[in-house]
């Protein structure tokens, strides 16, 4: 056999192996963590191998345990992830507000500063957010804003907003500039322009920008866990999670059931919008 | 009219990126200004509170991190922590790009579940695998003890070589979904022209890849590099949360948390977090020089 029979045989085997391996590698974690959830602690501790739960030993005692409040001897994840929704949608709802005029006057105007900005998104990820996140703490306690959902809302915009601005700049330099001319011509103003054909032309985008946002804010943890750690009606699911894990008190099933109902929003969300938001994230990555 | 629009070009593009602008200013640029100037000052909270920026300056915090050897060897722990998960996480999403090249059955919705580990969120992944890897009640250890025959259970998570090993494969894990999605969009990208003629030219597969796909993959692969290099230097959720920077895994960014939360030692750990970003700088230059010049020679 030559050569090339030979790796070309060898390759195809290895590349099933490789596709199951790496599937598996990735899905299992998440099985675990789902079938866990539906399994009574005794359980666990008595045969940790036995990972799925037999049928009649299923329980959902977990999920009511983790969702009700503390007055019904439960650790209050109903509430969290209401404070975890209310920063997250406040978040990107805020980060569109402000990307998309942004983007806009980036890609199609010309003005004093203009290439000064992209460097400054830049410069963000040069430092540890943990240098970052503890000069604004103390600030946005001088401001009252130290222990509160505004707050935090406010940290996880500039957060997010570097990515989202270069997701929407890829996306409007690729529509053509003539549009907009066109418009000009009809008397179209600048703010009209903006609203009446930027932005329903880059709605997917802006659509992906904002789902990119408001992950980024459900899942965020160490922001959470400086500002609002001593203030336990307003734990978002991260820092609950966390702060219940630390402890020994609250049953590791139990827990699990909590992981997955800090995972679930993501994945349903991610499972409609994978397409976009992986399009997104990658634009401009094949010009290299 | 048009002319009048091009004259208030300068005006509203301002008008539009202010905004931004003050929002990342205030929360990012501010306060990294004021960590170097509280790196130069002997404050603890409350002078902060009391005093604000106007403290006594001081080269002290400088002079205790770069005598303390504990701070010599978080930086040895950040470096390895960065290089391995750096080189093992594009490692494995290159392999998994090339495999999910060709079209296959499910090959959309299984490339969708595999950027699951980069989606979720990282207190429930870290919390599962602290779970799966505990020696009580581990899935892991039960059958590394019950099936493979381990003599005891391992301590994963809370034992010194294994534990940055641990958070390094955890981290693999979690990023090479990144590498992963942008080598793929990279190899879609590519002209197969090029392959085809090596193929006619009685280019092996493995040579293909080596002397046709790989190169042309380099500019992608070198901006991972730089991406995944600086997130990891800065990184602290994964490490804080799966060893809390126990059992040698203290990384730069939980030294400096610890700093401020466990010795509320502000100046000390501006002064190490200012001391790591000029690392960090002089590694990227270096990184940015060498292949500067590797793009010219080409």
């Amino acid at each position: 056999m030559s050569a090339v029979t030979v790796q070309t045989n060898v390759l195809r085997v290895l590349r099933v192996v490789v596709i199951v391996g790496l599937v598996v590698a990735t899905v299992v974690p998440f099985v675990y963590m789902l079938s866990l959830s539906f399994v009574r602690i005794d359980d666990l501790l008595r045969d940790p191998l036995r990972v799925l739960p037999a049928l009649d030993r299923i329980t959902t005692e977990t999920y009511r345990e983790v969702l009700a409040s503390e007055e019904d001897g439960g650790y209050g994840f109903a509430r969290f992830m209401r404070n975890s929704a209310i920063v997250a949608v406040g978040a990107s709802a805020l980060t569109v507000v402000l990307v998309v005029p942004a983007s806009y006057a980036l890609t199609r105007l010309r003005f004093a500063g203009r290439s000064q900005v992209s460097w400054l998104f830049l410069a963000v990820y040069l430092f540890p957010t943990i240098i970052i996140a503890v000069p604004v703490f103390v600030g946005f306690q001088v401001l009252g804003l130290g222990s509160s959902l505004v707050g935090l809302v406010i940290a996880y915009v500039a957060l997010t907003v570097p990515v989202s601005v270069h997701m929407l700049r890829n996306y409007l330099s690729g529509i053509p500039e003539s549009i907009d001319e066109a418009a000009v011509i009809d008397g179209a103003s600048r703010l009209q322009i903006l609203t009446r054909i930027t932005v329903p032309l880059a709605m997917p985008t802006i659509m992906s920008t904002a789902l990119y946002s408001f992950m980024i804010a459900w899942n965020e943890f160490l922001f959470a866990l400086l500002f609002l750690s001593a203030k336990q009606d307003l734990w978002t699911v991260s820092l609950g999670l966390t702060r219940l894990a630390d402890g020994q008190e609250v049953s590791k099933t139990v827990l699990m059931a909590g992981s997955v109902l800090l995972t679930v929003p993501i994945v349903l969300l991610y499972g409609v919008a994978e397409r976009a938001l992986t399009e997104g994230l990658t634009a401009g990555a094949d010009k290299g | 009219m048009a002319s009048k629009l091009r004259g208030s070009e300068n005006r509203d593009g301002i008008a539009l990126v202010v905004p931004v602008v003050l929002v990342v200013a205030a929360i990012i640029v501010v306060p990294i200004v004021w960590t170097v100037v509280l790196s130069f000052q002997d404050a603890r909270y409350v002078d902060v509170a009391r005093n604000g920026l106007f403290n006594e300056l001081t080269l002290d915090n400088y002079v205790d991190v770069l005598t303390a050897p504990a701070f010599w060897q978080a930086l040895l722990t950040t470096v390895e922590y960065s290089v391995a998960t750096t080189a093992g996480s594009i490692t494995v999403g290159l392999v998994a790009a090339l495999a999910f090249r060709d079209r296959f059955r499910f090959r959309a919705p299984l490339r969708a579940v595999m950027l699951l580990p980069y989606v979720a969120p990282v207190v429930a992944t870290t919390f599962v695998w602290q779970v799966a890897l505990n020696p009580q009640y581990g899935v892991v250890n039960a059958f590394g003890t019950q099936v493979l025959g381990w003599e005891h259970p391992v301590n994963f998570l809370s034992s010194a070589p294994t534990a940055l090993l641990t958070v390094i494969v955890y981290d693999i894990w979690r990023y090479f979904p990144f590498a992963f999605m942008f080598l793929g969009a990279a190899l879609t990208g590519l002209s197969r022209e090029i392959e085809e003629a090596a193929v006619v030219d009685g280019a092996t597969p493995l040579q293909k890849f080596w002397f046709v796909v790989l190169p042309q993959l380099l500019p992608t692969v070198a901006l991972l590099v730089l991406f995944r290099m600086v997130m990891a230097f800065n990184e602290f959720d994964d490490v804080y949360l799966l060893t809390g920077g126990a059992a040698g895994t203290q990384v730069a960014s939980v030294r400096v948390f610890e700093q401020l939360t466990g010795s509320s030692d502000i100046g000390g750990a501006s002064a190490t977090a200012a001391v790591m970003a000029v690392f960090l700088g002089v590694a990227l230059a270096i990184y940015l020089r060498l292949t500067a010049r590797q793009r010219e020679a080409r």
